[in-house]
């Protein structure tokens, strides 16, 4: 049975109300053992505020590489304006706050042991484990494509060797040439990502390829920020003139005009229901579902991780939590801020669990901002609560930078945006 | 203090609203999210414990409760101008900004590393004490003056607040205009520059 604040309620006017309910709650001075399994934003920030809410929870970090490269700002990489190094973090940070960092591969999950086993042959027992994996690709979706062409068609989708690749491309190509984006169908991490990666590509072109052209083949109808992303491409790149650096060509409703069917990695050609582009350089996004262990461990439902919304403990296995992108958060995004705020109401609930009380109410919120140019930046800000009868994560309020915001505003947010990186970085790894 | 006025008849109107049917929502939400839970969700953008790392979103951490509730009520009526600030200050209930602040003002004020030019912030001290000192106490560190903390606070942030101010787009008191119109009479636009590398210099 999965323990919901209203079963708790219920059942903590009993003396046995610990037994009654069949939850492990843990008595004070017992054991108190978490394995955060994934060392992304969303896990970090897990296993950091769990020793932050209660310094005697034992917290176990298993990642499996050395570093961590974010997404966000990544495609200032692409732009130049940003190096490789400054999106990357190691877990040296984790250690002062007593969190033990393992570089391993969890390779599954035994939810009625309570184990996390690795692929280098370790187990780790829990009382409570928090599962933050990411995304995965759904390669099928995409003929002609999967990891190994990814190699040379980037998706630069998890930040690193792919964006460096990318990059590279970029730079390697011909003034006069094509890039060639194709986004993913909905849902998938950061919602704004591809545009503000058209937007800092066109930054690069404009001050070094001033003939080039950047098309997105885009499978929907609309996207993230759309109006005030068209109108600092209109302000900045010529956009809806014969001279657009960039061009958006989305898909009605009901249609197939330009959902990615396959591409010819050869010829780096994408190929829709009604168009085909030959590029110079093609950047494929493809479709997203939770990261592996999610489904090795049968924590999934379709292609996401069902979890309670007040304590993010998965629906389908109990002691096990889910957070950021794999997760089903109803109401909120799959961004980078989101998994810092969800962890942070994820880790207050185990450390309320693990010490026998009731998990407080929690507060979500989300922040992202996006760059389209120097001094133009843009973003989008939600304060959530979570409905009484736990049925979603409902934003009370916040919203887009105005679209008649003055140049002096749309400044200031560059550098918030940039302050917003050293924070929540601080935030999650140090 | 025109805007201690404004702030209080702010809090009597919004005292009303401030409980769970303080947001228009289908459903009824869950209220009561305590101080470190409500808290934390600002650490992201403004640092863990409100000491931002930069280089502009300003830190949180050891404001004066007085100072914070004044500054999220401007943020939330839109008297303050903000980039981000009045649509996340909407978010929240009088009561809670009281509970936030109470939460940052037990936090330090971590001061930021900031690099300054050694002669501009000499003269920046000389014009803090004349112009500034009397309510931004103790060269600008203090939060039990209620005034916001200038001394190794982020320098972007403080520049554009006083634009801000200077343009009239968040409420100034009567005491500041007539200091700061004294001060740029007698010594030019280049004093806010030399008073922003004084407090950047402190640590």
């Amino acid at each position: 049975m999965k323990i919901t604040r209203r079963g708790f309620v219920k059942g903590a006017g009993a003396a046995t109300a610990v037994g009654m309910i069949g939850t492990p709650f843990i008595a004070l001075g017992a054991s108190k053992k978490v394995v955060v399994v994934g060392g992304g934003t969303g896990g970090a920030t897990a296993a950091k505020y769990l020793k932050l809410a209660d310094p005697t929870i034992d917290v176990t970090l298993i990642e499996a590489n050395k570093h961590y490269y974010t997404c966000y700002l990544s495609n200032e990489v692409l732009s130049g304006d940003r190096t490789i190094d400054s999106i990357k973090f190691g877990y040296s940070g984790m250690g002062k706050h007593g969190v033990k960092i393992v570089h391993d591969i969890v390779t599954g999950i035994d939810a009625g042991k309570r184990v996390v086993k690795t692929k280098g042959g370790k187990s780790f027992n829990y009382d409570r484990c928090v599962v933050a994996p990411g995304v995965d690709f759904k390669w099928d979706t995409v003929e002609g494509y999967d990891a190994n062409v990814a190699e040379t068609i980037t998706h630069a989708w998890k930040a690193g060797s792919q964006t460096v690749t990318l990059r590279k491309q970029l730079l390697a190509m011909k003034d006069g040439g094509t890039v060639c984006i194709c986004p993913p169908t909905n849902p998938f991490r950061c919602p704004p990502g591809p545009y503000e990666r058209a937007s800092q590509i066109a930054h690069y072109f404009k001050q070094h390829k001033p003939k080039s052209k950047i098309i997105i083949l885009d499978p929907k109808p609309k996207f993230s920020k759309m109006g005030l992303f068209t109108q600092g491409w209109k302000d900045l790149y010529g956009y809806g003139t014969d001279n657009s650096m960039i061009e958006w060509h989305g898909t009605p409703k009901g249609s197939d005009d330009n959902v990615l069917t396959g591409i010819d990695a050869k010829t780096r050609t994408a190929t829709t229901g009604f168009n085909e582009v030959q590029a110079d350089v093609l950047n494929v996004i493809p479709a997203q579902k939770a990261g592996k262990i999610a489904f090795a461990a049968g924590l999934t439902k379709g292609d996401w991780c069902p979890i309670d919304l007040h304590t993010f403990e998965s629906t389908i296995h109990k002691n096990i939590h889910v957070i950021g992108d794999a997760a089903i958060a109803k109401g909120m995004p799959k961004s980078g801020y989101a998994a810092n705020s969800e962890a942070k109401v994820c880790a207050a609930s185990i450390a309320a669990l693990l010490n026998g009380h009731e998990p407080g109410t929690p507060a979500y919120v989300n922040t992202c901002y996006s760059i389209i140019g120097p001094g133009y930046g843009i973003s989008v800000a939600a304060v959530y609560r979570l409905a009484k009868d736990g049925s979603k994560i409902t934003k009370v309020s916040g919203g887009l930078t105005p679209k008649d915001a003055s140049p002096e505003m749309r400044a200031r947010e560059v550098q918030y945006a940039y302050s917003w990186f050293d924070n929540i970085t601080n935030d999650a790894f140090n | 203090m025109a805007y201690t006025t404004i702030k209080k008849a702010l809090i009597g109107a919004l005292a009303l609203s401030a409980s769970s049917l303080a947001f228009a929502a289908d459903k009824p939400l869950m209220m009561g999210a305590s101080a470190k839970m409500l808290s934390d969700t600002c650490a992201g953008c403004h640092g863990t414990n409100g000491a931002s790392a930069g280089p502009a979103i300003p830190s949180i951490g050891g404001l004066s409760t007085e100072y914070f509730v004044e500054v999220m009520q401007g943020y939330k009526s839109g008297e303050v101008i903000s980039t981000i600030m009045g649509r996340i200050a909407k978010g929240y209930t009088d009561e809670e900004f009281t509970v936030m602040a109470g939460f940052y003002a037990k936090k330090g004020f971590v001061a930021a590393n900031q690099k300054f030019d050694a002669a501009k912030a000499k003269k920046g001290a000389k014009l803090h004490d004349k112009y500034c000192e009397k309510c931004h106490a103790d060269g600008g560190t203090a939060a039990d003056d209620d005034s916001g903390i200038l001394a190794g606070q982020l320098v972007p942030y403080l520049k554009w607040t006083l634009a801000d101010y200077r343009a009239g787009d968040r409420p100034i008191s009567k005491k500041m205009k007539k200091k700061l119109n004294k001060m740029l009479k007698a010594k030019g636009d280049g004093s806010i520059d030399d008073l922003m590398h004084f407090y950047a210099s402190q640590k």
